[in-house]
């Protein structure tokens, strides 16, 4: 049973046959084999939230999965959500907002805010800090995504600053 | 000024190699167990084991997957009885209207554990399993006066929540057997219940919590339960809630009160605090518990943290 396992999942709306070892985590299989890198590796035991993806609509630490239990599952990573436009609001407000430095925690602050935005648009700022405090950040000091991702909820309720 | 990185390099975490068993049933996750015992371990939710194994504190020979069994998640109530499924994962006990209206402490414990994504695919049936003694479910288990069930080899066995955890890490389980569910009994419409936690940051492990239900009529406890976390080697259904039970508290009685818990705490040390710190931590929640729930502000001076 040590032996590699067939899955078949979906990833960014794509279907993927892979034959992987056991041992292997979702981050890995996505970074290692199928040269996903957006999807950033930090702690390896669940506290950063750098590799934040989702499974099945919700997101995840793909470090804290199996990648076998991504069998029948559908993931998507931030090159899903980028390509698609999902977010092209949200990275623009990033952008403007200057809410990134080094850049390593942003894929793992997108899938966290976005799944924010998409539960309710009317966020206060205690809401944002408690949603993304299992992410974090070393440069920002947290206030500009904070801000940025309060303007995209503005925005997306109608309600632009 | 450069940016000298002066730290050792960390090694990449990674488990070590294993076999792994996606469960087709219940019975084929019990054969399993039953063929490799304590080489082997259950996966639910993954949220405590897989770090664990990145860590290489575990290294299992065998891993069998239960995640894809959906007859253990739900929450189901029938006859006074709450019963919740080994799988139920944390964000179903949040959005779940039976746990709202018949275990509300459990809403409210659940939104410190972790962060949303860990939410998203940690279950109870793994924290109990776990038992790490600065987790939250665990203690709402004693405080709810909840009964462990679990199948092994030789059937069902039904367990106290106070019988149930050993120490830390430990349990009743044996190496064969499954959690399956939990049973609570529905708690009274007038019953109360208080919860907090005291954390460096939210959604870490709790310094010292208190998950507290309690009756209170005519001004005055008629039932309270306290449930102590990250007090000692597991969590604690404090006895000195008695003293404060059919008498009108004032500031003497709960001094009494703080006094006897302070003898039945044997808190651990570690890099969060020490037990100093972690028994006066405790009596700061004791005394906010009981304002809170006798709604008497007068009683929380001086308790500050």
């Amino acid at each position: 049973m040590t032996a590699a396992v067939a899955i078949s999942l979906s990833v960014n709306g794509e279907r993927i046959e892979a034959n992987i070892l056991p041992r292997l985590n979702l981050a890995d299989f996505l970074r290692e084999h199928l040269k996903l890198t957006g999807t950033h590796v930090g702690c390896e035991h669940g506290v950063c939230g750098a590799c934040t993806v989702r499974v099945n609509g919700d997101i995840v630490r793909s470090c804290l999965m199996l990648a076998v239990q991504t069998h029948n599952a559908t993931v998507e990573t931030i090159e899903g959500l980028s390509d698609s436009g999902e977010i092209a609001d949200l990275q623009s407000a990033f952008r403007e907002r200057n809410a990134l430095q080094c850049g390593f925690c942003t894929p793992g602050m997108l899938m966290a805010a976005q799944d924010l935005l998409k539960q309710s648009a009317s966020l206060d700022r205690e809401q944002i800090r408690e949603h993304l405090s299992g992410n974090y950040c070393r440069c920002t000091g947290y206030q500009a995504i904070v801000d940025a991702i309060e303007t995209t909820a503005q925005a997306r309720s109608g309600r632009l600053p | 000024m450069p940016i000298v990185w002066a730290g050792e390099v960390t090694p990449k975490m990674k488990a070590s190699a294993f076999a792994y068993a996606r469960a087709t049933s219940v019975a084929n996750a019990l054969e399993l167990l039953t063929a490799h015992g304590e080489k082997a371990k259950v996966l639910s939710g993954g949220q405590s084991l897989l770090p664990a194994m990145n860590l290489r504190l575990i290294a299992p020979e065998l891993v069998v997957d239960i995640s894809e069994l959906a007859e253990l998640r739900g929450v189901v109530v029938k006859g006074g009885v709450l019963t919740i499924g080994a799988l139920t994962r944390h964000v179903d006990l949040l959005k779940s209207p039976e746990i709202a209206a018949h275990a509300p402490l459990l809403r409210d414990a659940v939104t410190h554990v972790a962060h949303p994504a860990i939410r998203n695919r940690g279950t109870i049936g793994g924290s109990l399993a776990q038992a790490d003694p600065a987790s939250e479910l665990p203690a709402c288990m004693l405080t709810l006066g909840a009964t462990i069930v679990v199948c092994g080899p030789s059937g069902e066995r039904r367990i106290a929540a106070n019988q149930f955890f050993a120490g830390i890490y430990e349990t009743a389980l044996t190496p064969q057997e499954l959690l399956v569910a939990v049973e609570l009994p529905v708690i009274p419409k007038s019953s109360t219940h208080f919860f907090h936690e005291f954390a460096r940051r939210h959604g870490d492990y709790a310094i010292v919590g208190l998950a507290a239900q309690a009756l209170v009529k005519d001004g005055q406890f008629a039932d309270l339960r306290l449930g102590f976390f990250a007090v000692g080697d597991r969590p604690l259904l404090a006895k000195s809630a008695g003293k404060l039970v059919d008498v009108a508290v004032t500031p003497a009685v709960l001094a009494e009160a703080s006094s006897a818990l302070n003898d039945e705490l044997d808190p651990l040390e570690d890099q969060q605090a020490t037990p100093t710190m972690r028994r006066h931590l405790a009596k700061v929640l004791l005394t906010r518990c009981v304002s809170s729930l006798l709604a008497r502000p007068d009683l929380c001076t001086g308790a500050s943290a």
